[in-house]
């Protein structure tokens, strides 16, 4: 299988702190693949130094068969980062962020780019609002549309969903899972594991500078305790109670 | 590279209309940055003015230059706090992550100042039509003044971006201006360095600001420049060139 990154006993500390003792990891290309950790354990810094914002003290990243520090302008250019902060311009409108960004990827039909996402994100309605004025949902979608403009053949999602109610986190989840039927390649990072659950082909856990285990689903739950035979009443959870208040509140 | 050194222009331009945008979107920026030096301009005038001896007529003549200086002092301490919300945020990231010229976004910044700051002084200047200033100056000088300005905006706005792009919060970014908008207090802006006593005008008559005023200030009321241009000027350029080498190092940093 062709792979999207490729990852050899990455190294990465600030100052006396080890962050990346060593990691390593493959993504094959075309998948959803999502890097558990709890906060701090250095999903962001893996995030960081595959787009080329930092650099690695050791080992060896490649992105799209292009080596992360020796061939880096050919990485930004095969990729487009999510960070963990919505990245909109609030005083701008959804279509004005996004014929900024076709315009920064150079695109000839940056207007065409633009309507043709703010429609497939649902945002057409809200399209000459400010982003200031939009739901956290709506700004993530937008976000992500902004991510998608010159199709990328990989994106990076860093906590996507991280403080988005649970309706929005839906919205989002949507969002990916089209993405990857469409063929890009996601890399998504998460402290959610029911995310993981819901999106990833391939999952690996990152612990203490290490990639602890990683493979898909089933493996994971081959190799981890054994199935217990249960026999509990099954109670909607709150996000399931919530939901079915909430019904299929209109999308503005 | 060659992909990349084919778009700078473009990229800035880009950067410049969406950081305009912001500047158009959010009018009460300008009305902030003007608001001070006109109320300085109506303080000096109309309560101090009877009591201060410049060997003019007209004091708002002689005021003018000054406070100009103030003005864009004060309109580039927004580079700074625009420059650190605009890292704070994802879009930073999202920008250094794309294949665009790299200095693009700092270039989008600073000719917005430049932009934002003319606008500052064309509506103070207005003002001060209003209060009595007039000028007879022709088209040439004009150009000169509007060529120091530029400089002096720029020179500030660069060290604005070494301070936006190191400060560890929004009120350090901000913060910097207020020593530079005091400059001109001590300086021939307001009264002749003469009345001074000699270690005060000797500060101030070697600090670049008397240098600039002086310039300014002889362009507009049609007298022969003489030496003070140069000096300006080569306050102005210095000044603008080791702040653009300490920014670009500290961007390069920061990427």
């Amino acid at each position: 299988m062709e792979k999207s990154i490729q990852v050899k006993e990455l190294k990465k500390s600030f100052k006396q702190h080890q962050v990346l003792k060593s990691v390593t990891f493959d993504v094959g290309k075309g998948s959803i693949f999502a890097l558990l950790g709890s906060n701090g354990a250095g999903k962001t810094t893996i995030v960081k130094i595959l787009a080329t914002l930092l650099k690695p003290d050791g080992g060896n990243a490649a992105v799209n068969n292009f080596d992360v520090t020796a061939k880096s302008e050919k990485v930004r250019q095969s990729i487009s980062l999510t960070g963990q902060f919505a990245a909109v311009d609030e005083i701008l409108t959804g279509r004005e962020n996004l014929i900024m960004i076709a315009r920064l990827r150079h695109l000839k039909n940056s207007r065409q780019v633009a309507d043709d996402l703010l429609n497939r994100f649902g945002l057409v309605d809200a399209a000459d609002r400010r982003a200031s004025t939009y739901s956290g949902g709506m700004r993530r979608r937008l976000d992500i549309a902004m991510s998608l403009v010159g199709k990328p053949r990989l994106i990076f999602l860093d906590e996507p969903t991280t403080g988005l109610d649970p309706e929005a986190r839906i919205e989002v989840w949507n969002v990916v899972k089209e993405l990857a039927n469409s063929g890009t390649t996601v890399f998504l990072t998460t402290q959610y594991l029911e995310e993981a659950e819901q999106l990833a082909d391939q999952i690996a856990i990152l612990h203490e500078g290490r990639i602890i285990v990683s493979g898909t689903l089933e493996e994971l739950k081959k190799r981890f305790p054994p199935a217990k035979v249960e026999y509990i009443e099954k109670q909607p959870s709150l996000e399931e109670i919530f939901l079915a208040i909430i019904g299929k509140k209109e999308e503005k | 590279m060659e992909t990349v050194k084919n778009h700078f222009l473009g990229d800035i331009g880009v950067m410049l209309g969406s950081s305009m945008r912001h500047i158009t979107r959010s009018m009460d920026t300008i009305i902030t940055v003007t608001i001070m030096p006109i109320a300085f301009m109506l303080l000096f005038v109309y309560v101090f003015g009877g009591a201060i001896q410049t060997g003019t007529d007209d004091y708002v003549n002689y005021l003018l230059p000054g406070i100009l200086l103030i003005a864009i002092a004060t309109g580039t301490s927004y580079t700074a706090y625009r420059l650190f919300m605009d890292m704070q945020r994802g879009i930073f990231e999202r920008f250094k992550s794309m294949s665009i010229a790299r200095s693009a976004t700092l270039w989008g910044h600073v000719l917005t100042s430049l932009v934002s700051n003319a606008i500052s002084v064309a509506v103070i200047i207005l003002v001060a039509l209003v209060m009595g200033f007039r000028s007879s100056a022709g088209v040439l000088s004009w150009l000169a003044i509007a060529g120091i300005l530029a400089l002096f905006t720029l020179a500030l706005t660069w060290t604005a971006v070494i301070v936006g792009l190191s400060a560890k919060s929004v009120d350090g970014a901000s913060a910097f201006s207020y020593p530079i908008v005091f400059l001109p207090f001590i300086s021939s802006a307001f009264v002749p360095t003469e009345s001074m006593p000699p270690a005060v005008r000797a500060f101030a008559e070697n600090q670049p600001m008397t240098a600039i005023v002086d310039a300014i200030r002889a362009l507009l009321s049609g007298q022969t420049v003489g030496n003070d241009l140069w000096v300006a000027l080569a306050w102005c350029i210095g000044i603008m060139l080791v702040a653009y080498i300490f920014a670009m190092r500290a961007y390069k940093k920061r990427v």
